[in-house]
């Protein structure tokens, strides 16, 4: 059987010194390749696997035969953002674990021709409008709390079937995590710009700075006429270890070190005015995708050490393969079995040393992965001069707090219907990781379709 | 674009600014504050709401040049737009009936403890104010101070206006003659937390409204963290006001002073250029 084709890619030894996109997509050529590979199966297992129910075998085939604006119509048929799935969505998890292929080998490699599509359509084309309703009467007002990947999911599906779509935007560019959590090397600015772009001419307008809760309540939207209202606000509380030491100078969350070097632009500092101060070594605690962004950022910076500390060992990481092996490249190393207790400062309050204790991996918990054990007398202390925190993030609690009868449950989640997303509050809808707590852009997508789809039956 | 309507100088290092935003001012209280950023490559920067009248749908922020941002902003004339201005942000002050208020402002924290105390004179309270301030030239909102406080007493540092001395000297007489309800104090942190240290001594609450450096201003990004009794605290949607017997300000102090370097950095650019 035909290997599937690698995806070429920057150097690490070149990448590590600019924020460009790592991966730089197939070629024409590669794409037709690789899309011959697909087995066209009758059942399409892949399907089921995707959550916003794109037609995998249709896109792909279109692909093979070198119809790629079709390709992408198919794929814009289900999905508002097909370059961002291509690039950030766990394709080994959903779609490509269950890839006929995968029985013997490797199976089709479904991510990089959806990105394939989609770049192929952004670099040929200008943003294809969907035909706009002709239906002349009053369309519906729909609001949209959050102009992340559930929002604008959500907001695209509403418009396309007639409504008429605002997305209040707390920060003053929408994309949500995709702006201000994945960096510019995994997710290029042009990119992101153009599918928020494609959302907009689907109709949707996105208001920026405008924070629900503070500036407009809900109560006041649906005063002003909306009949919907779907949050989609995200897990953007960030949590901290709570050990001692953790407010020295030099610790951030990693909301902030993030927020700070892709929102705010601080790696070009002073060119942008947020700055963003890195030492010479760095530690990021955790292992998640935004653990591996946080190191690599970290590197890019001019870091000359930067190390992942985690409590558990490879096995248990949640970031994706992928995400680890490239920042192994990029001479990330990982502090496996290490639990950090302490935060040492100097004087003036900066961070100078962190104090660990070294783990094992003892029986199951909860979770089915096993539980970390501390090591007696195991205790060592590290020269650090940046700690990112990197464990997690809750849901905020901005707009909960100021929406009297929302039902939350005992993380302060939004508690909602499993089908519809309607909240304890009529006509208010959620989904993504303000339900969920964090997981995935794609999941988010899937309950932003999934709620669209609910509230155009019930209230369209 | 959110467009400025009035510039106005109050004093060498301060100015005040009428900005545009209807929505803001419509919802608007004493306490809280804005986040703004002035142009495409500019950080956000959070900023108290000194004034709003939603009638006109503008706000009033006061501020003093000292970083490069609030320098950028002095550089910007009515007429002038800013490109991003989110809010109101925090909670707001609490507003009660308590019988007599000790209001002090130090700097350009007289602009952020003005509408509390308009707020707090016109519940009924009896408002007893403070102004400080480096020297005669820092003194701003004197007149409107004046106004709407039982009582005033202004210091400066170097005796160029007012009584020479700092803000605690008034207090302390203050304190020992009659017995306050409580004490608002907005400005340095320096004199935040020795305002507090005489408070405790008096058993006095005390209510301090912070300014720690912001990102997001939505509680995103954690910078803003304070250390309020046995627990971190998120300036931006737990307060900005908080119990000042609680507050540890010599890690405000530092955290406060976490970008000192590069603030000096682009400024110099610009001024050259």
């Amino acid at each position: 059987m035909q290997k599937r084709l690698l995806m070429p890619e920057q150097l690490p030894q070149d990448r590590i010194k600019n924020f460009n996109e790592v991966a730089l997509g197939y070629t024409e050529d590669q794409a037709v390749a690789e899309a011959k590979r697909c087995l066209q199966c009758k059942k399409a297992p892949c399907m089921p696997g995707c959550p916003v129910e794109v037609d995998i075998p249709g896109f792909i085939k279109r692909v093979a035969g070198r119809k790629f604006p079709e390709a992408l119509d198919i794929l814009r048929k289900k999905n508002n953002l097909p370059a961002i799935c291509g690039r950030v969505c766990p394709q080994e998890t959903q779609c490509e674990i269950v890839c006929t292929l995968k029985k013997k080998g490797e199976p089709v490699a479904i991510g990089r021709l959806e990105r394939f599509a989609a770049d192929w359509g952004r670099t040929h084309s200008s943003p294809i409008t969907h035909n706009q309703s002709s239906n002349t009467r009053l369309k519906p007002l729909a609001a949209v709390i959050g102009a992340g990947p559930a929002g604008l999911t959500c907001a695209g599906d509403l418009a396309k079937t007639g409504w008429d779509v605002t997305i209040f935007e707390s920060l003053h560019a929408p994309g949500g995590v995709l702006r201000y959590g994945i960096p510019e090397f995994r997710m290029p600015r042009d990119v992101l710009d153009y599918e928020i772009k494609y959302v907009e001419n689907l109709g949707a307008e996105i208001k920026p700075n405008i924070i629900v809760g503070r500036t407009v309540t809900i109560d006041e939207l649906f005063a002003t006429g909306y009949k919907a209202i779907f949050i989609g606000t995200g897990a953007g509380f960030p949590y901290f270890l709570g050990i001692p030491g953790e407010n020295y100078n030099g610790v951030y969350s990693a909301n902030e070190f993030l927020t700070r070097a892709n929102l705010m632009k601080a790696y070009k500092f002073p060119e942008y005015d947020t700055p963003l101060r890195i030492g010479k070594k760095v530690a990021v605690v955790g292992a998640g995708n935004v653990a591996m962004d946080s190191a690599r950022v970290a590197r890019r910076l001019g870091a000359e050490k930067v190390c992942i500390i985690y409590r558990r060992s490879r096995s248990e990481m949640p970031a994706r393969a992928e995400e680890i092996h490239h920042a192994e490249e990029e001479g990330i190393e990982l502090d496996l079995l290490t639990l950090p207790i302490e935060i040492i400062g100097d004087d003036k309050g900066w961070v100078k040393q962190v104090k660990c204790l070294k783990m094992r991996l003892g029986e199951p918990d909860d979770s089915g992965r096993r539980r970390p054990v501390k090591i007696d007398g195991s205790e060592y202390l590290e020269d650090i001069d940046t700690i990112v925190i990197a464990i997690g993030q809750g849901p905020n609690p901005l707009l909960l707090s100021q929406t009297p009868g929302l039902k939350l449950n005992k993380r302060g989640n939004i508690i909602v219907d499993d089908i519809t997303g309607e909240t304890s509050l009529e006509g208010v809808y959620a989904g993504g990781d303000i339900v969920t707590g964090a997981a995935t852009v794609i999941e988010a997508m899937g309950a932003g379709k999934r709620v669209a789809r609910a509230i155009n039956e019930k209230h369209g | 674009m959110y467009k400025i309507l009035n510039v106005k100088q109050l004093s060498e290092e301060i100015k005040s600014m009428v900005i545009s935003a209807p929505e803001i001012a419509k919802k608007a209280k004493p306490g809280q504050f804005i986040v703004l950023r002035i142009d495409e490559n500019g950080e956000r920067i959070p900023l108290t709401i000194n004034d709003f009248d939603a009638k006109t749908g503008s706000i009033t922020i006061i501020f003093q040049e000292v970083g490069k941002t609030t320098r950028k902003l002095g550089m910007l004339k009515k007429g002038d737009s800013l490109i991003d201005v989110a809010g109101p942000l925090g909670h707001p002050g609490k507003v009660e009936k308590l019988g007599t208020v000790v209001c002090i402002g130090g700097g350009v924290g007289v602009a952020v403890v003005y509408p509390e105390v308009r707020a707090l004179k016109e519940i009924g309270n009896t408002v007893i104010s403070i102004i400080g301030a480096r020297n005669r030239d820092m003194v701003i909102l004197e007149d409107k101070m004046r106004e709407i406080s039982d009582e005033l007493h202004v210091t400066t540092d170097d005796g160029s206006y007012g009584r020479k001395g700092v803000v605690t000297d008034p207090l302390k007489e203050i304190l020992m003659k009659k017995k306050a309800d409580l004490v608002i104090a907005i400005g340095p942190i320096i004199m935040m937390k020795f305002v507090c240290l005489m408070t405790k001594e008096f058993d006095v609450p005390t209510i301090v409204n912070l300014n720690p450096i912001m990102v997001d201003g939505t509680g995103m990004c954690g910078s803003c963290r304070v250390t309020v009794g046995d627990e971190t605290k998120f300036a931006c949607v737990d307060g900005p006001e908080f119990n000042g017997h609680l507050v540890d300000f010599d890690e405000l102090t530092n955290r406060n002073a976490r970008f000192l370097n590069e603030e000096k950095e682009p400024c110099r650019c610009k001024k050259d250029s």
